[in-house]
């Protein structure tokens, strides 16, 4: 089983890998977003300071939710999804599998460069540490999240909106807390409450998110 | 509950709820609006701005009544695959995202006098935004669905993880202490409302629930009558076709 499970994500990198780009376009369309900012309010220093963790988590959010319609999408288009299905491990491993190798090819990436984009926003030096475990916490919640969207919508008619408008309600606790982790950093206060508050939200969506999205997915399977 | 499966069982009970709830739900708007609008003291501190609240209390507890129920309901659709509680669960998301907007309108509309804003970004105010797009997501997943049976099941595994957001909009006032005041009608203590503004504003709770329930008995009818509408149009077209083949 933990075998199944293990090459579940190998392939699901090797295929990210050779397709190329993914992760790349992902950190890149983050960084743009990013970078419309100091264009958008002006660059004075204290302004960039005051919006950088608002701004760096926007972007990451937006990123990771770019790169969601395609979780099942293609294993649909394919019809490796109902091979996926008769896998002797329940559907919901296979699920948690592709959110674990969707976090691993965009959720990291992001998280990694978040502390270069810090600099580039004058992010406060005592909010690097909160700004990357807040985002280590936060963007696995957001894959899992995504992935019960993406199950929700693989094979529907205009699916990418309606991705949009589902995921998004749910991402905004993730944002809130992650903002202000790293704003407490900042300001020099505790950010204990705050990340316990992540850590809560992703052993949270580990466990519920594999399986609501195991049962819309054998939806798109009938 | 499984009585009420068989869609010609349910029309009949529904027929027979109807005119007491409609009844009800005029009855107690009619009475609570003119009680609440014109006989209810004027708060001492808010003065006639107090009146909105015969309004938004109402919308806000329905708003998030009416997502529980859908939850509720979607619970047993996917668990029983029970066809009625899927059409309640269809037929109350707009019902309740109408309570939604109301309340958030005229919270808005009450904020300005009283904080001197339309909008702050509490967590109150915000969860319930939250709640109006989790109720357009839900809409919009069910038209995005050919096949009604699936639209069905799409659409209440998102009601479900909707439902996330019900405790956090309850607590949110105790959970984070923000402009928008705590719970002050259910509380441990009793109601913290004087009497002569506690009448109305029950009055208002039932004529809500109650105007809930009717329209609600509306939509479900409608929708009954669709499905067969639709069942006999296919009915009739593989019979002519089979005519057709005859011939």
């Amino acid at each position: 089983m933990t075998h199944t499970f293990l090459m579940l994500i190998r392939r699901d990198l090797l295929l990210a890998h050779r397709q190329g780009g993914a992760s790349l376009l992902a950190i890149a369309f983050f960084v743009l977003v990013v970078s419309l900012f100091p264009l958008g309010v002006g660059p004075a220093p204290e302004m960039l300071e005051r919006i950088a963790a608002g701004t760096i988590w926007v972007a990451a959010l937006l990123s990771v939710l770019l790169s969601l319609d395609r979780m099942f999408q293609a294993d649909l288009e394919d019809g490796s999804l109902d091979q996926l299905a008769l896998l002797p491990i329940p559907l919901s491993l296979v699920v948690l599998a592709k959110a674990i190798a969707h976090w691993l090819t965009t959720g990291l990436p992001l998280t990694l460069t978040a502390p270069l984009l810090g600099l580039l926003m004058q992010l406060s030096p005592d909010a690097y540490g909160a700004l990357l475990i807040g985002m280590l916490l936060g963007t696995p919640t957001l894959s899992l999240i995504g992935a019960i969207g993406a199950a929700l919508t693989v094979g529907v008619r205009r699916g990418g909106v309606l991705l949009t408008l589902i995921v998004t309600p749910l991402y905004i606790p993730v944002l809130i807390f992650g903002v202000s982790a790293v704003e407490a950093a900042a300001q020099g206060f505790s950010t204990t409450a705050h990340v316990l508050f992540l850590s809560a939200m992703l052993s949270g969506t580990i466990v519920i998110a594999p399986i609501a999205a195991a049962w819309s997915l054998k939806l798109a399977l009938d | 509950m499984h009585r009420f499966a068989n869609p010609t069982r349910f029309l009949r009970l529904a027929a027979a709820v109807l005119p007491f709830s409609a009844a009800v739900a005029a009855l107690c708007l009619g009475a609570g609006l003119v009680w609440g609008l014109f006989f209810a003291p004027p708060d001492y501190q808010q003065g006639d701005t107090v009146r909105i609240m015969f309004i938004h209390v109402p919308a806000a507890m329905m708003a998030m009544g009416v997502y529980a129920g859908m939850a509720i309901s979607s619970a047993i659709a996917l668990i029983w695959r029970h066809a009625i509680a899927d059409l309640i669960a269809k037929a109350s998301a707009p019902i309740g995202a109408t309570f939604c907007f109301i309340c958030l309108l005229t919270g808005s509309l009450w904020g300005k006098p009283m904080w001197g804003t339309w909008w702050v970004w509490d967590a109150r105010l915000t969860s319930m935004l939250i709640m109006l797009f989790i109720y357009l997501g839900y809409m919009a997943l069910w038209q995005a669905f050919d096949d009604q049976t699936k639209a069905a099941r799409a659409a209440a595994i998102l009601a479900l993880v909707g439902a996330i957001n019900l405790p956090v909009i309850k607590f949110s006032v105790e959970w984070w202490n923000t402009l928008h005041q705590p719970a002050s009608l259910i509380t441990m203590d009793g109601p913290k409302i004087h009497s002569s503004l506690l009448w109305p504003l029950l009055l208002m709770i039932v004529g809500f629930g109650a105007y809930y329930l009717t329209v609600l008995i509306f939509r479900v009818r409608a929708e009954v009558h669709q499905r067969r509408t639709r069942m006999l149009r296919m009915a009739q077209a593989d019979r002519h076709a089979a005519m057709q083949a005859a011939e």
